[in-house]
């Protein structure tokens, strides 16, 4: 491998004069044949090896260089009339209509253009660019109308443009050879005004005489299965464009009739327009034999699949793997299980030491198919080894301190891991591998937050670092402890899930457990410095079993009746928490309180952003993680399951609920009764119709509300659902709602169904029928069952929602681009300033205040933790 | 004492950390050995939490709106509550905003009251009543083309005038400048309105019927519904079109919390500053609604970025991302071609300062971890001979 140690500094953009193509070809084009009868190609033709070779045993003319070191070099072909640059047709337009057709000055008089020259000359020394640009598109559009030069005094007659590509001075048709001679004439301080460049630009240069011919390396073409050559779009067009120059050539001298040179010139320029752009509307588009239309110059460029967003804003990579992912909650957060064929095929470039060569030696000798094996050595001179059975004995032989052996993948590597679409930074973080048996990648649940992801199929990719930098630097940046808390908003996106949340707070809530038992579920989760214990345990003490011994903590659990507001507290008076829900941890013992998904879950788990703030990344994450594994093993303790008859009722509570729907659909036809009869007081500005449909809607949501109060009532503490909704690991009180009792209004738009039929909903109601269940109101539970009408209520809703996704992915997406496009180079400069690329400020301090989100518990310094900190946890 | 302490720190703490702990003081008994320790502690706090030089700031800011924009709904209006003036809000209003468009599509506005006209709801509908834009039609129970006598008749509601305070006399003065070439007459409870030539056509007298309807007698124009609403302690009008400039202009108007969510109305009547605090608040309020938690900063840079250049810019092509001193930032954004072309005959030059242009080039990017560079002074050893 040949590294180029040298940085680009700038890029200049300008026109390439005929001089410049000519110096910088190597070949001269003068045929259409690509290949002789042999298959080789012709010299003069389009795939001449001058121009770079795409076949394996040929060598470059030019460089001497085989396929892939030669890059290619340009040629040209010299075209026997003019033609216009389609590209550039509204600037020759411009330069056309504002100078003159005799002298060919511009339209203004002396003195205004030095008076122009000195006012754009003072913008470009104040580095005012996008004002120099206004100030050059006003003088062209000044000039435009001027009827006589102001220099020799000829009359102008106005040019316009037959789109694409003709010219017509008053119906009289301006050729390309006369533009050109036209803009020969034209002085360079003229040419300035124009906003061109006059070293990189001059108007003549736009109407071509000579045109370039990229290097075949930039047009390859691909042999199909059958031998035969299929040639790239771009070859073809340059193909047509060279037999139509030479045709015009020979008519020329053969003094063929003006008329058909002039046919001939035309045909010229269509296929120069359409090499250059064939998506113009004016012309029909170049097609392929089939119909299929050429995809030339400009639409390599553009667009998504273009060359700048698909290949240079975006890059292919080696050493990366995509696979289904799965679960597995035992291992750590930071890890990612990859199966052990992925393994064999990723590798990790190892160079050889006195330290090493023994171990990489084994490794090598069991070659690339047997774990853990190596696949290739590469020498000091660069050349690259493949291990095989034949060569491994002699590569062994020859391994000596400086080689590089790349070898198999090993637990503890460093990888890094995405899921698309990767939206935040969270999207892309450094695991370290975890070889593990099966197919599939393996995650801890508690990362699918940050990546978005679930296991009903979703797959992600993987890709190792090959240097010791980007190694360093992924673990350093991107690992996922230092991810934990968003710069969204400085909450963290890492916590517990699922069974962990349910499992401590069983564990923490009322669990007593013996000794022997309390111990066993301690080390199964691999905690070996037990604390002495008591011959009886509470779940509590084993939870304190986790935590470091300096570690102080205040908060609320979730089922805080007074919303942690413990200061205006009626419990707290008396010193007791009803609910147990004050959290108090004192030199790393839980003293009270419930954990639960406040203190550990996502996005807004106080305890585990305490953790990250007093503790390092690494201790933080392996506490949590603890925390995590002693949730699962408590629950694996006590036994665990939802079942269908967590959502049985009783039958006198079932009766009381229907009674309750009942009510509130008479009152709901008490409201239109009103209406009916006209006595309904309309709300402010709202119409009679409004004021019921709000007024129903109001009713209807209430009794949805009250059925959940009822059903939270009579439901035990032990029912499992009940305990996944109290410490918040899943489900809310509204889904048990719907499950045991009502599903409730079904809200399309935020306003009941109301589509369907003229004045109702389906063909069953009556016209003008507004009573619940003709609107999609749904007062059977899921368990019990709906009925048809109700079903389909429901399946609209679910379309609805559907749709609404559909439709918004592209448009965020679209958003999140232009964002992320205009964004992107904004950075803290080492003064602390919030600058652009180009050292405009945009803030003087960022966000006024100079704090990093990330570092900020959800936004601001929590004054109230340090003042109870300094108060020693002390409540007055 | 206290006071002393925290005046020393003025310039060490920001004033809202400042103003946090002396509240969050105030709450508790503390020594002033604590309330020196807590101070103390607040800023090693606050300067640890400082961000970092080189922090790729604008890409987080604009990953933090990205991420949760596709959690947001695309429902359009806005019914919660029992009255409210519908708004555009969710993912349309926020692309609407940093868009920039001229005309939001929902202007509305929230006018507040001066202290003796805030409390009183009869007053407050009064001043509402006369904020709204109001045509002839909307007094008028019924208009007549008399064909016999050739003149529009016209019966108005008294009430609804008194509502709005119009006399009938103030309304033919009106009538008279707007209607042009029309002689205007009371007639007990009617309007009557008679061309002044002679020569018309049945036609013309349909015409100016129709015409009359739309006459603009009172109110601040583009105003088309008010609500006054209550708020905790006062009263408040909210409404449905907007106007900045003509509202201010009344006596009544709290001109300082006044407000409009019209973007480019913000920065004509009061300035630039005015108009990034309308983006900041607009935006958060989108957010807020629609339950998500977006940090301010962020809000802010967005805000700061589009209005940095004295007027405010969209995040588009025509806007900021196409106004970057860089031609392959641009090109790679969208029009490539266009943005070539241009600058083939400008003969730009692209230093390469920013992140996308490096990336194309695979060098190192100028932010972050690619920020600093490493100069090392090296003894230049003497060639040995």
């Amino acid at each position: 491998m040949e590294y180029v140690y040298k940085k680009v500094h700038s890029i200049t953009f300008g026109l390439l004069s005929p001089k410049d193509i000519k110096k910088m070809s190597s070949a001269k084009i003068v045929t259409p044949e690509l290949y002789d009868k042999e298959g080789y190609p012709v010299d003069g033709g389009l795939m001449d090896i001058r121009l770079g070779v795409i076949d394996p045993g040929l060598r470059c003319k030019v460089c001497g260089g085989k396929l892939k070191e030669c890059t290619g070099h340009f040629g040209y072909i010299e075209l026997a009339r003019p033609v216009v640059h389609i590209n550039y047709a509204k600037v020759i337009l411009a330069f056309l209509r504002s100078t003159c057709r005799e002298c060919s000055r511009l339209l203004i008089p002396q003195e205004k253009i030095d008076e122009y020259h000195q006012e754009l000359e003072r913008l470009i020394v104040k580095n005012k660019l996008n004002a120099w640009k206004k100030k050059v598109k006003e003088i062209i559009e000044a000039v435009k109308n001027t009827k006589k030069c102001p220099h020799c005094e000829a009359k102008q007659i106005k040019v316009v443009i037959d789109k694409p590509t003709t010219f017509l001075e008053d119906d009289k048709r301006l050729s390309p050879i006369e533009i050109r001679t036209r803009f020969e004439k034209i002085p360079d301080v003229d040419v300035e005004l124009f906003g061109l460049h006059k070293d990189m630009a001059r108007p003549e240069w736009m109407i071509l005489n000579i045109l370039l011919i990229p290097p075949v390396t930039m047009r390859p073409s691909i042999t199909l299965e059958t031998g035969e050559r299929s040639e790239d779009d771009l070859t073809h067009k340059l193909g047509d464009i060279v037999r139509i120059n030479q045709r015009l050539f020979e008519n020329i001298n053969a003094g063929a009739p003006e008329i058909i040179i002039e046919d001939l010139w035309d045909l010229l320029q269509y296929h120069i327009t359409t090499y250059f752009d064939n998506t113009s509307t004016q012309i029909p588009p170049a097609r392929h034999r089939g119909g299929q239309t050429l995809k030339t110059l400009s639409e390599r460029i553009k667009s998504k699949e273009g060359r700048f967003r698909h290949n240079l804003a975006g890059k292919r990579v080696n050493f990366s793997a995509r696979t289904v992912i799965s679960p597995d909650p035992k291992i750590k957060f930071n890890e990612v299980g990859i199966p052990q064929s992925v393994a064999l095929d990723l590798t990790i470039p190892e160079r050889v030491t006195e330290w090493n060569i023994k171990l990489l030696k084994e490794l090598m000798k069991r070659g690339p198919k047997v774990y853990p094996g190596a696949n290739y050595v590469i020498r000091p001179d660069g050349k690259k080894k493949k291990i095989t059975e034949e060569t491994v004995e002699q590569l062994i032989e020859e391994l000596e301190c400086g080689f590089i052996v790349e070898r198999h993948l090993r637990d503890g590597d460093v990888s890094i891991f995405n899921r698309q679409p990767s939206l935040h930074r969270m999207s892309i973080m450094c695991h370290k591998i975890r070889i593990l048996p099966g197919r599939s990648f393996r995650l801890n649940p508690s990362v699918c937050n940050p990546y978005n992801a679930d296991f009903d199929g979703d797959e992600m990719n993987l890709h190792i670092p090959q240097t010791e930098e980007a190694r360093a630097e992924a673990e350093i940046l991107m690992e996922v402890q230092t991810q934990m808390i968003t710069p969204k908003n400085g909450l963290n996106v890492i916590g517990c899930v699922e069974d962990a949340v349910s499992g401590n707070y069983l564990l923490t809530k009322d669990l007593n457990l013996s000794r022997e038992d309390a111990t066993t579920l301690l080390l199964s989760i691999g905690i070996t410095n037990i604390p002495d214990i008591s011959e009886n345990v509470t779940g509590k003490e084993v939870f304190s079993a986790l935590l470091p011994n300096d570690f102080d903590f205040i908060g609320n659990s979730k089922g805080c009746g007074n919303s942690g507001n413990c200061k205006d507290c009626d419990q707290w008076k008396n010193k007791k928490c009803v609910d147990d829900s004050y959290v108090l941890i004192k030199k790393g013992k839980l003293l009270s309180g419930i954990i639960d998904k406040n203190t550990i879950g996502e996005d807004n788990g106080a305890l585990i952003r305490a953790l990250c703030a007093n503790y390092s990344e690494d201790e933080a994450i392996g506490i949590l993680g603890n925390i995590f594994r002693l949730g699962i093993a408590t629950l694996l303790k006590v036994g665990f399951t939802t079942k269908l008859s967590d959502s049985d009722l009783p039958e006198s509570i079932y009766l009381k609920i229907k009674e309750l729907i009942k009510e509130s659909e008479r009152k709901v036809q008490k409201s239109i009764d009103l209406y009916k009869e006209n006595k309904l007081d309309a709300l402010p500005s709202k119409t009679l119709e409004e004021t019921l449909e709000i007024k129903i809607l109001e009713i209807l949501n209430k009794v949805r509300n009250q059925v959940g109060e009822i059903i939270s009532e009579i439901v035990s503490e032990d029912n499992p659902t009940i305990i996944m909704i109290k410490s918040g690991s899943a489900a809310n009180i509204l889904n048990l709602t719907q499950m045991a009792a009502c599903v409730g209004q079904q809200a399309l738009r935020g306003k009941r169904i109301e589509k369907g039929y003229s004045d109702r909903t389906l063909s069953l109601f009556k016209k003008k029928d507004l009573s619940p269940k003709a609107r999609g109101f749904i007062e059977n539970g899921y368990k019990n069952g709906l009925d048809p009408v109700e079903f389909f209520f429901g399946a609209m809703t679910g379309r609805d929602s559907l749709m609404d996704t559909a439709l918004r992915t592209p448009k965020s997406g679209y958003l999140y681009r232009r964002l992320a496009n205009a964004l992107q180079d904004l950075k803290i400069e080492y003064d602390g300033t919030l600058r652009d690329a180009y050292k405009t400020i945009i803030q003087f301090g960022y966000g006024d205040d100079g704090l990093d989100v990330s570092k900020t518990e959800n936004g601001v310094i929590n004054v109230e933790k340090i003042v109870k900190n300094v108060m020693g946890g002390k409540h007055d | 004492m206290t006071e002393d302490l925290f005046e020393s720190y003025k310039n060490e703490l920001p004033a809202k950390l400042i103003s946090d702990l002396k509240k969050e003081i105030s709450k508790h008994k503390l020594s002033s050995k604590q309330i020196k320790e807590i101070v103390e502690k607040t800023k090693k706090e606050f300067e640890e939490a400082k961000i970092n030089s080189g922090e790729a700031i604008g890409i987080i800011t604009a990953e933090s709106f990205g991420e949760p924009s596709t959690q947001m709904t695309l429902n359009v209006f806005h019914f919660a509550g029992v009255a409210e003036v519908n708004v555009t809000l969710g993912l349309p209003r926020l692309i609407e905003i940093f868009d920039a468009r001229k005309l939001p599509s929902t202007p509305s506005m929230e006018i507040y009251l001066k202290k003796p006209y805030n409390k009183d709801n009869k007053k407050v509908r009064k001043i509402a009543n006369q904020i709204k834009e109001t045509t002839l039609k909307e007094v008028v129970s019924e208009f007549t083309t008399n064909l016999l006598k050739s003149q529009v008749e016209i019966t108005f509601e008294k009430e609804k005038m008194r509502d709005i305070g119009i006399t009938p006399k103030s309304l033919i003065t009106i009538l008279e400048t707007s209607l042009k070439g029309t002689i205007v007459k009371e007639k007990g409870s009617t309007l009557i309105l008679k061309p002044k030539t002679k020569d018309y056509k049945l036609n013309d007298l349909y015409k100016l019927k129709e015409k009359a309807k739309d006459v603009f007698i009172s109110g601040v124009k583009k105003i088309t519904h008010v609500l006054p609403v209550k708020t905790d302690s006062e009263y408040m009008i909210l409404c449905a079109g907007s106007n900045l400039k003509e509202v201010l202009k009344l006596d009544e108007i709290d001109t300082t919390r006044t407000v409009t969510n019209d973007l480019f109305e913000t920065q004509s009547v009061l300035g630039i500053e005015a108009a990034r605090q309308a983006i900041i608040t607009e935006a958060q309020k989108v957010i807020e609604e629609q339950g998500l938690n977006v940090n301010i900063r962020h809000i802010m840079t967005v805000a700061d970025v589009m209005t940095s250049r004295g007027v405010i810019k969209g995040i588009t092509r025509s806007g900021i991302s196409g106004e970057k001193s860089s031609v392959l930032a641009r090109a790679s954004f969208e029009t490539p071609m266009k943005h070539l072309v241009n600058a083939s005959l400008t003969g730009e030059v692209d230093y390469l300062n920013s992140i996308i242009e490096n990336i194309m080039l695979n060098q190192p990017v100028p932010i972050g971890t690619g920020l600093p560079d490493l100069v090392a002074k090296m003894k230049i050893a003497k060639a040995k001979k």
